[in-house]
């Protein structure tokens, strides 16, 4: 959005704020702009009525961005919560962002948009300071309200009709960390009575007059060709079309009921190709295509296998063109990214497409291509109609891409005295996410190598640093009991970093590790790590009867700088220690012959209510510290941590992921 | 089979015309534009679709429409019908017991059921009943604090 359209949508007496290209050609020299990244932009808007309205192109999925964003703007604005609107990952209104991803909404968007209220709330001072021909010094700014003395304005109404513009100076004073008052306090869910109404649409639920329904026939098989379409008894229905080009089939219907019906007359016949691996020999697949298979010798192996992210809103889409422009409603953590794919699909300038992304269903990494924005569009334009494209469950679990496998090799030696001397790492696949041990370590070889995967593979919560973590802190419990030293004693004798060395001695304090009794058929797990900024350290107690096993209880201490919101910060925390279990214990794509066997809910597990231990969470708040995201390292720490609790029940140790309960001596 | 004409949806009755095969879920969400119930999966896994049927908690995604004539269907739209949030819907705010909402109507309305027929359920009993709802973001255990909290406080729903 360009600034003259910018005061065009908002109308009315405005301040704005903004970080923008075309801004700062006008004005360059102004502000220190130089500093920030074009992809971190943020624009704010204070209307006549004291409506302050946030643009970011940040995505909410459930991570709670809306609410810690908005707490960044009452904070550093001094404006009422109830005041704030966000608008977020809308590509026609907000600023261009790379992506909800990467835990990044917290160290990145969080001190632009701080930055962007504190310079509008520095703005309102001077206004008023001209206007009552008052020192700054004599100016105080709270509760939506700027006073000097007995006089007493709203924000709305020093604005005065004026359409000003401001750049965001970086010399402008942020409210330090310990003396927050919003920012670092537990603000409910900005948006929670519209989720707990049901009034929320979600792009599942969003409709357009006129629209009609997509569906799409896909290949038997990943890689088929499509050799022949009989689509006559679908074309015969009343109101279908079939759009077939290439190796896209699709229908679409005036309602889903008969669009279902149509995609199942359909008679095709596809043309497989030969598959590569299946989820048994994947892992020698791993290392026989790997571009640079060099590993030492005599190193331990592990596994690691694909998983679904299954989030529980699939795929959707609905896609309205009008004059060759695009619109799309999607649930991507990437809409600028979809707003890129769409225009190269249909070869037409991103300024005609538009991406809009409501708040949406999770993601977890999931989300971040428009496979059903493409769909929906591809067969909006064929049928002149707006459509709608909601992905079945089936379809998310078989054509989504996944968390990649990963084989792992390690080896390590340690001096006489328990610390280590070497270290070796090699990462087949599974990608180079906190590849580097957080150890002292004087002489080690840490690797990634690539390799060709069989499955559709892509970002996850946590991604690689999960299955990293899981064998080094697996690993170094190995070394630990080989050297007969307590885990927790070998891991603070290992580091000397005193944000790691924290976080393990706070889980291992609230766990009572060294007042832990052994029982039979019970164990306990320790691990640590660091990631993305932050630092997580796990306990873990298992049950372990007839080879099932069962985690009763799971401390997780958790330490991101300055904590943001603590509440949402232990329910994300909750969140990661639930999904964790689910890729530690059970969670596993099965694929043969280029089909997902796991392709539905029945046959592939996830965490539910009876799974879940009890929790505690200790937060480690360190004001002196920036904050950072906390989506993801969570979740890092719980399958080491479950996994040497096993090995502590039963003296068995698993080196594959999921540790499945059938691997286990009843 | 006769096409579905008429349908008891939050005490209105609807006129409707589907076919009596379609699912319950179907109906509620394209022809009525009930959409606070959800698709999570289409095979009873999730219960994110779940809706009250005479006031037991059922899986909407899996019940014919055709098998709902002349029953009384209760949505999460129809829990606060009049703006005053039902207290579970209150509880499940206080115990901050959702992230991303996608399974929240179905958890809230899983709940009204069981404290409708356990008024005072036990962390097992809620659990048990419970299970059959995914919540993959992982909130379970502020699910089973907002179950407790509203019981806690009396539900008369």
């Amino acid at each position: 959005m360009k600034r003259r359209d910018f005061f065009a949508v908002m109308g009315g007496g405005v301040v704005v704020m903004l970080v923008d290209d075309d801004v700062y050609a006008q004005e360059s020299g102004r502000g220190g702009r130089r500093d920030v990244p074009q992809n971190l932009s943020a624009w704010l808007h204070i209307g006549e009525t004291g409506i302050v309205t946030v643009y970011s192109g940040k995505v909410e999925v459930g991570q709670n961005a809306r609410t810690s964003l908005t707490q960044a703007v009452a904070e550093e604005l001094r404006a009422p919560v109830a005041s704030i609107r966000m608008v977020l990952a809308d590509t026609d209104l907000t600023p261009f962002d790379n992506g909800t991803v990467g835990s990044q909404t917290t160290p990145q968007m969080w001190p632009v948009i701080r930055r962007a209220a504190a310079a509008a709330r520095e703005t309102l001072v001077d206004l008023a300071s001209q206007k009552w021909m008052v020192e700054r010094s004599a100016i105080q700014v709270a509760d939506g309200k700027v006073t000097a003395g007995d006089r007493s304005a709203g924000f709305g109404e020093l604005t005065n009709g004026q359409k000003l513009t401001r750049t965001i100076p970086t010399s402008v004073a942020l409210v330090p960390a310990t003396e927050w008052k919003i920012a670092g306090t537990s603000l409910p869910k900005v948006n929670g009575r519209e989720i707990v109404t049901g009034a929320h649409r979600f792009t599942y639920d969003t409709k357009v007059p006129g629209m009609l329904y997509g569906k799409v026939l896909y290949p038997a098989s990943f890689g088929a060709t499509l050799v022949s379409l009989d689509s006559a008894a679908a074309e015969a229905m009343p109101g279908v079309k079939v759009v077939c080009d290439g190796d896209f089939v699709g229908v679409t219907a005036p309602d889903p009921f008969t669009a279902e019906k149509a995609v199942a007359a359909l008679k095709a016949e596809w043309k497989p190709v030969v598959a590569e691996a299946s989820s048994k020999d994947v892992f020698a697949y791993f290392k026989k295509n790997a571009r640079d298979a060099t590993g030492g010798a005599g190193l331990t192996a592990y596994t690691v296998a694909y998983i679904a992210h299954v989030p529980l809103e699939p795929r959707s889409a609905l896609a309205q063109w009008k004059d060759d422009a695009l619109t799309v409603w999607t649930g991507s953590q990437r809409p600028f990214g979809v707003r890129s794919e769409l225009s190269q699909h249909f070869n037409m300038p991103e300024e005609r497409v538009r991406v809009i992304v409501p708040d949406t269903g999770s993601g977890y990494g999931g989300k971040h291509n428009g496979e059903a924005a493409y769909e929906a569009a591809r067969l909006a334009k064929a049928t002149g109609k707006p459509v709608k494209r909601n992905w079945t469950r089936e379809e998310e679990m078989t054509w989504a891409y996944f968390r990649p496998g990963g084989l792992i090799e390690v080896g390590g030696k340690l001096n006489p005295d328990g610390t280590l001397a070497e270290w070796e790492f090699h990462n087949y696949n599974s990608g180079p996410s906190a590849l580097q041990t957080p150890y002292d370590v004087p002489s080690k070889k840490e690797q990634m190598h690539q390799s060709k995967s069989p499955l559709r593979q892509g970002s996850y919560r946590g991604l690689a640093g999960t299955a990293n973590h899981f064998v080094r802190e697996s690993y170094m419990d190995e070394l630990a009991h080989s050297a007969g030293i307590d885990p927790l004693e070998f891991r603070l004798k290992n580091t000397r970093n005193e944000r790691l060395r924290a976080v393990i001695l706070a889980a291992a304090d609230k766990f009572g590790w060294k007042d832990r009794k052994k029982a039979p058929g019970r164990g306990f797990g320790i691990s640590g790590g660091f990631e993305k900024g932050s630092y997580v350290a796990n306990c873990a107690e298992v049950g372990v009867v007839d080879g099932a096993v069962k985690v009763v209880r799971v401390v997780e201490a958790f330490e991101c700088g300055a904590v943001v919101n603590p509440e949402h910060l232990r329910n994300q925390i909750d969140g990661a220690v639930a999904m964790g279990i689910g890729g530690a214990l059970f969670e596993q794509v099965d694929f043969a012959g280029n089909k997902i066997v796991t392709n539905r809910l029945a046959r592939y597990r996830v965490p539910r209510f009876v799974d879940m231990p009890v929790i505690e969470t200790v937060l480690l708040d360190r004001k002196d510290i920036p904050s950072a995201g906390a989506g993801e390292t969570p979740i890092m720490g719980l399958a080491p941590a479950i996994g040497n609790a096993i090995f502590d029940a039963t003296g068995q140790r698993i080196r594959s992921l999921p540790m499945v309960p059938g691997k286990l001596p009843s | 089979m006769a096409r579905v004409t008429e349908l008891d949806v939050n005490g209105t009755r609807h006129r409707i015309d589907a076919d009596p095969d379609r699912t319950l879920l179907s109906v509620l969400r394209d022809d009525l534009d009930l959409t606070g119930t959800k698709y999570g999966c289409g095979e009873g896994q999730c219960a994110a679709c779940t809706v009250l049927i005479d006031g037991t908690p059922t899986k909407s995604c899996l019940t014919k429409v055709g098998t709902v004539a002349g029953k009384r269907v209760v949505t999460i739209e129809g829990l606060a019908p009049a703006g005053k949030l039902h207290p579970v819907q209150e509880a499940f705010l206080e115990a901050d017991a959702m992230q991303c909402g996608w399974c929240t109507p179905g958890m809230i309305l899983g709940a009204v059921g069981l404290l409708q027929h356990t008024p005072h359920p036990s962390e097992a009993d809620i659990v048990s009943s419970m299970n059959g709802h995914i919540c993959r973001c992982g909130t379970y255990s502020r699910v089973v604090q907002a179950i407790q909290a509203a019981a806690k406080k009396g539900v008369h729903a």
